[in-house]
């Protein structure tokens, strides 16, 4: 049943992909785009991977979509015609892709215990998280602890890409700070009862999921990543519906850039604790008497860490690119 | 060994990481200053885990005291010591000297920005130089290609916009393959410690997954470390970066992929699949070769310096594939010796260019007219660098040269055909420095005077200290010699003999 599900998932994928390929105009790309990360968020999902899904969904279904439509907004809606050459993309493309299933001929059977990735480290995590940390979520022990300095260095690449898009996007020709916001910018949906009123009656109910999602990761999916982007899409949805203007006024953005900037300093100085306690780089043991208590304590502080920077940086980009719209 | 000096590996990728969100809420103008102390800080580390290798041998580490291949190790051997040295000392000098070069390109109102993002470029390439884990590794390759993007972008041209978008597209493309790779490694061995993996992969070896993978892992790594012919992101990334940033860059970004290159070839791979030496030297020599006489071949006719010693780049790193395809100890001593060398040629080119640049608008070789005149004292120290490129006795650059052309000679007949290439492209090095100096001292000076000739103190510095780095480490080559000779038996310790 789960093949066959998995097939039918694989198939929607292949053709909304094949979709977006050939679709020219850019605002059905990025819907159809949003429909293939749902798709890939289900397929997770049959594979019993309720972390990544839930990320897929939050980030890819969610509020990249946004994203995409924000930037659409300062460009143009329809692809030009494309320069290069299709024929010889399309060679390497299929070229790769045989590799890759040239490369599957061979590889263990699905779900079978005996595989490698279940019989070599996998017991150790299963084992020792009981024994370590007391929680039941083994996934975030991994990300948080076990590979938290991997975790750490995402956190990194989240920032650098919000860096990167404020560097862009704050200076350079076309760019007036001075300028003062266009009518729609203050007002929002404000005009269109019906969204306003759903929305106004979504917001807390997204916010409380978001704050769930956060704390409760050490007992069931989720953490600061999909709870950043669940919170960063509550306060787009308010920004969409009161004005852009309104929703920076509940969060500057010296505020947001705060957030992005100590959400990777909370989780760095929890690491550098470790050293500083007398243990290494990202021990948590050490940051209580009792090191279990520690371990918990160190995962719920980068966590949140994790969760301020993710919020942080996707308002940012949002309001970078809201703030060069035509 | 005191506790802090076992927290070396570590602190050498968390201080400059951890700065970065400090420099976005500092005050703008602390930024560069704050920036440039935390390289230098690095810069420190980085000689004290080198002392340390040389003293005592490979320093290990363990992330939040887990043990591997459970947790993530950090390992720093010679090899990893020699590009921590490189990475670290072109970050400090290309910042100490580049303040105001940099303040005019990049515009004060986002410097901060642009400091951080240097500052993370330097974090993740330092990160995948201590790092003995493959996931790791890809993290940090995040990390840092994202951030040699924003200093791409940071370039004043509007052309450097489509050239960090092909640069994006292809580093991604890069990034992509190397994951497949290591999706497909762990599939069948269930670790990604690389030691570990080192290991367990024998018993999978020559299965279709792991030839994929190490299919997907070369040609991954050769495209972000430019080799011919996957070099084409290349020339207009750092024609366009502002100078100092493609001093950065062009000393070690590349670099680093090749690192991985050859630490996932030779500590991995090597032992394990049959016939790879074989294959890694059939497949990697012609592209070296090739890339050698097309890079020179192509620098020769360029008209825009930056670009021309973009070029220049794709031939030298053609010379470390070099030796490093001839799999002997020889050969992967010049190839890591030039590693080292080539960044301090190459580094001091640029910076001299990021000095001369407000002279000559457009910085092509007719612009250059009357430059040895204005700024002798720049132009002398670029000549210098210019010499250890081609490879003259007394600078840098002969040495690695001449143990390349020794290693090549140690293959007998089809060794003879090596050299050759060896000399045709240092032949061709001549004619495309010659160029630029032809019309830095011949050429008719541009119709507008320049706007001001005086360098600023702390970038003639800079230059200076790398020129003068190029004649001592051709004079006294001990240190980097030691490093990579160590280097070299390493890798080569893991081939059977």
């Amino acid at each position: 049943m789960t093949v066959l599900f998995g097939i039918f998932l694989l198939t929607l994928l292949l053709i909304t992909a094949v979709a977006i390929v050939r679709a020219r105009n850019l605002f059905v790309a990025v819907m159809l785009m949003g429909i293939a990360s749902l798709l890939i968020a289900a397929s997770f999902l049959l594979l019993d991977a309720a972390d990544v899904a839930l990320t897929e969904a939050a980030v890819g279904a969610g509020v990249s979509t946004v994203l995409f439509l924000s930037a659409l907004s300062i460009t143009s809606e329809r692809e030009r015609a494309s320069s290069s050459r299709p024929l010889i993309s399309l060679a390497v493309v299929t070229a790769a892709a045989l590799i890759v299933i040239y490369s599957t001929f061979d590889k263990p059977r699905f779900g079978d215990p005996e595989a490698p990735v279940h019989s070599h480290v996998s017991p150790w995590y299963i084992e020792k998280t009981e024994e370590y940390m007391e929680i039941p979520n083994m996934v975030t022990a991994v990300l948080g602890s076990f590979r938290g300095y991997d975790t750490l260095g995402e956190v990194f690449v989240v920032l650098v890409a919000g860096i990167g898009v404020l560097f862009l996007l704050s200076g350079g020709p076309g760019f007036d700070s001075g300028k003062s916001p266009p009518p729609w910018a203050k007002a929002g949906l404000r005009h269109y009862l019906i969204p306003r009123v759903a929305g106004r009656l979504l917001i807390p109910f997204i916010l409380l999921l978001g704050l769930y999602i956060q704390f409760h990761g050490e007992y069931g999916p989720g953490g600061g990543f999909q709870a950043g982007a669940i919170i960063a899409a509550a306060v787009i949805l308010y920004a969409l519906l009161e004005g852009e203007q309104n929703a920076l006024k509940v969060l500057p953005r010296p505020v947001l850039i705060g957030l992005m900037a100590g959400g990777a300093i909370l989780y760095g100085a929890v690491g550098v604790l470790g050293i500083l306690m007398g243990g290494n780089f990202l021990d948590y043991s050490v940051l209580a008497a009792d090191s279990v208590k520690g371990q918990q304590r160190g995962i719920l502080l980068i966590e949140a860490g994790v969760g301020m920077t993710v919020t942080g940086v996707l308002l940012s980009i949002f309001h970078s690119f809201a703030a060069r719209r035509r | 060994m005191n506790p802090l000096a076992a927290q070396m590996p570590a602190l050498q990728v968390i201080v400059p990481m951890l700065m970065a969100p400090f420099v976005l809420l500092l005050p703008r103008g602390l930024s560069w200053a704050a920036a440039a102390a935390a390289s230098l800080l690095a810069f420190g580390i980085a000689a004290q885990l080198t002392a340390t290798v040389i003293d005592s041998g490979p320093v290990a580490y363990q992330m939040g005291s887990w043990p591997a291949p459970y947790g993530i190790e950090l390992s720093v051997d010679a090899l990893s010591a020699l590009l921590l040295l490189v990475v670290t000392g072109a970050s400090s000098l290309a910042l100490v000297g580049g303040r105001a070069s940099l303040a005019a390109a990049v515009g004060e109102d986002r410097e901060h920005y642009f400091y951080a993002a240097w500052l993370l470029a330097l974090a993740g390439l330092a990160g995948i130089a201590v790092s003995a884990d493959a996931f790791n590794i890809f993290v940090f390759m995040e990390i840092s290609s994202l951030a040699s993007y924003v200093l791409v972008a940071g370039g004043p041209d509007r052309r450097a916009l489509p050239a960090v978008f092909k640069y994006l597209i292809m580093g991604t493309v890069g990034a992509t393959f190397y994951l497949i790779g290591i999706g497909l490694i762990y599939m069948m061995t269930g670790t990604l410690n690389l030691a570990d993996m080192e290991l367990r992969i024998a018993e999978v070896a020559d299965k279709e997954p792991i030839l994929a993978a190490a299919g997907f892992i070369t040609v991954g790594l050769a495209l972000k470390a430019a080799i011919f012919p996957l070099h084409v992101w290349l020339p207009n990334a750092y024609t366009y970066a502002p100078h100092i940033a493609t001093a950065f860059l062009a000393a070690c970004a590349t670099k680093v992929s090749l690192y991985v290159l050859l630490r996932f070839d030779f500590f991995v791979f090597q032992q394990n699949l049959s016939g790879h030496a074989f294959q890694f030297a059939a497949y990697l020599m012609p592209l070296a070769i090739l890339g050698i006489l097309v890079g020179s071949g192509v620098a020769m006719f360029e008209r825009n310096v930056k670009r021309l010693l973009a070029f220049s780049s794709v031939a030298q790193i053609g010379y470390i594939m070099l030796g490093a395809s001839l799999v002997s100890i020889g050969g992967l001593t010049a190839a890591t010796l030039h590693l080292f060398n080539h960044a301090l040629a190459k580094g001091g080119l640029f910076l001299a260019i990021a000095a001369l640049a407000p002279l000559a608008a457009g910085l092509r070789l007719k612009d250059m007219g009357g430059m040895a005149r204005q700024a002798p004292w720049t132009f002398a120290a670029f000549v210098v660098a210019g010499l250890s490129l081609i490879g003259i006795p007394g600078t840098a650059g002969f040495v690695s040269k001449w143990y390349l052309v020794s290693a090549a000679m140690a293959l007998g007949a089809p060794g003879i055909a090596l050299i050759g290439v060896v000399v045709l492209g240092s032949l061709m090095a001549v004619v495309y420095v010659w160029r630029i100096v032809e019309s830095a001292c011949f050429g008719e000076p541009p119709e507008n005077p320049a706007r001001s000739a005086a360098v600023p103190r702390p970038l003639g510095a800079a230059i200076w200290t790398a020129a003068l780095a190029n004649v001592y480490f051709g004079i006294a080559p001990g240190l980097p010699l030691r490093l990579s000779s160590s280097a070299a038996a390493t890798l080569l310790g893991h081939v059977p003999a």
